[in-house]
């Protein structure tokens, strides 16, 4: 049973999109939106198990979640409001009967929840509430903060759009590339909560799924553009890894013990046909998908092609200048040229990091592949230090172990 | 959808701006203003005295209560103001984004309440 309502949710849930942005695009009101694709939930629960998922259930749930707009429109609206309900329930009426002549307004709908005038943790969650069809409850767990907290953030988002009267459109030509960047941050930024997440267990392969089905979305609605697919493959190419990047025990296993058969090879093949036309334009997106399929490409971990990777991570120093960035760089060049190299490119970034513990684990590794035991056991400590993620802290705790009995 | 956009400047930098620039940056605020009512969303504007000359009011428990000086001391200090009215948000950004006081300082776009 709980299984049957759980593939009735996910099949509502992923025809809901274009229902909900279609109600925001004529009412302008996100609750009413809502409330009323909630309502057409409730009789989907009534009605979808004894009568069947209907053929089309997009076209059943936007008619369903329109009707119940135009009674809560003719029920509430009194007064001066009346005219302008009036006008809205003309609309609603005329959004179609099949659903191929229901404009897409889940881009504009996107636009609107990633806009540079919302924190970037109220986008984030927006754009999994009201996009992603995802619930108030989901959204809290997978951020962890409590409900109540991530509830008020979406009702702060939903005013502040209301009341700054933030426009509710694809951005013209000129601001096209500059929003399109705040949205892609956003989808990366729920994808990485999924592939890593800050606490608790590594893996939230639901936050990946919804980051990788909405960058699927903007692909499809906004095609051709090429860092709209370059993180669409890096995506694609990275989650592939998810079932292999833990063991029984939700234990990290890193990229050159993961068991390579268990990687999903129908992902990794999707995502390097995504690379196989070059960019007009790399850009950081790019860069990353190139590294990752670096990576999907070596059938074994000593095939992969370390130098290629160094020089990747150069090309994306120089479009994204960051420590974090030159500490990757700094291991694919040990793996080429050995770790002593390593350890030298590291110097310099020492004073920047030194609260990150992927520097100090990072540095570890490379220590003890030099075979000095005394320092790399003293770097292992300060990233147990610093870690915060619990399958991260087993990880180092098992190498500092190997290390002390060695 | 009315909007004020607030202008926030050091006023400490802004007075060792030296005079001549000084202008030029005025000019380019009396451009701004004539573009506002060009496209006729132009609702009012003006600058304001330095914060010294300002004078904080309350009044508690029926008592007033006059203090010198500005209700926050800030690093930036309030120094002018436009009223424009727009489509969206998007508009009274890009206008805000053209002000001078943008480059040097920052400009607050506030949506107006209309009752």
């Amino acid at each position: 049973m709980t299984d049957a309502l759980g593939a009735l949710e996910r099949s509502f849930r992923q025809g809901s999109g274009r229902a909900v942005a279609a109600l925001i695009r004529v009412t302008g009101d996100f609750d009413l939106a809502e409330e009323a694709v909630q309502d057409a939930f409730e009789v989907a629960l009534r009605t979808w198990p004894s009568r069947g998922v209907p053929d089309n259930p997009e076209a059943w749930i936007v008619t369903t979640a329109r009707n119940r707009a135009i009674d809560k429109l003719r029920r509430e609206r009194v007064g001066r409001a009346k005219t302008e309900a009036a006008a809205q329930i003309a609309e609603l009426e005329s959004i179609g009967v099949g659903v191929q002549e229901i404009p897409d307004d889940r881009l504009r709908l996107l636009f609107t929840c990633c806009h540079p005038a919302l924190a970037m943790d109220a986008r984030v969650a927006l754009t999994l509430r009201t996009v992603a069809g995802l619930s108030t409850r989901e959204i809290a767990r997978a951020f962890l903060v409590p409900e109540p907290t991530l509830g008020q953030r979406l009702t702060r988002a939903k005013r502040k759009i209301r009341d700054a009267a933030i426009p509710y459109r694809v951005p013209p030509r000129e601001l096209l590339p500059e929003r399109l960047d705040g949205v892609l941050a956003v989808l990366y930024l729920v994808f990485n909560e999924g592939y890593a997440a800050t606490q608790g267990e590594l893996l939230r392969a639901e936050m990946g799924d919804e980051a990788i089905r909405l960058a699927r979305l903007v692909d499809r609605l906004l095609p051709g553009d090429e860092d709209v697919r370059a993180l669409l493959a890096l995506m694609l190419l990275q989650h592939a890894r998810r079932a292999a990047r833990t063991d029984g025990a939700g234990d990290l296993v890193l990229l050159e013990d993961q068991d390579r058969s268990r990687w999903d090879h129908v992902m990794i093949d999707e995502g390097l046909s995504l690379l196989s036309e070059a960019a007009r334009r790399p850009g950081a997106y790019r860069v990353q998908a190139e590294i990752a399929a670096c990576h999907a490409r070596a059938p074994r971990p000593e095939d992969t092609d370390w130098p290629e990777i160094a020089t990747l991570y150069g090309r994306l120093a120089t479009l994204q200048p960051s420590p974090v960035v030159e500490l990757n760089r700094a291991a694919a060049v040990a793996m080429a040229d050995g770790p002593e190299t390593g350890l030298r490119m590291l110097v310099p970034l020492q004073t920047d990091l030194d609260r990150y513990h992927l520097f100090h684990s990072a540095k570890a590794d490379l220590l003890r592949r030099a075979g000095r035991t005394d320092d790399a056991v003293e770097a292992y400590r300060r990233a147990l230090d610093l870690t915060t993620n619990d399958a991260e802290r087993r990880f180092l705790e098992r190498r500092l172990t190997a290390l002390q009995r060695a | 959808m009315k909007y004020a956009l607030l202008i926030y400047a050091d006023e400490k930098a802004w007075a060792s701006v030296p005079h001549d620039e000084q202008h030029a940056i005025y000019e380019e605020y009396d451009k701004f203003a004539n573009e506002l009512v060009e496209r006729g969303v132009m609702r009012g504007g003006d600058q304001l005295a330095d914060s010294p000359a300002a004078t904080t009011v309350r009044v508690r428990d029926g008592q007033q209560l006059v203090t010198d000086g500005p209700f926050a001391e800030t690093k930036e200090q309030l120094g002018g103001y436009f009223l424009v009215e727009v489509d969206d948000l998007d508009t009274a950004i890009e206008l805000a984004g053209k002000l001078p006081g943008a480059r040097h300082g920052s400009v607050e776009v506030r949506p107006i309440i209309e009752g």
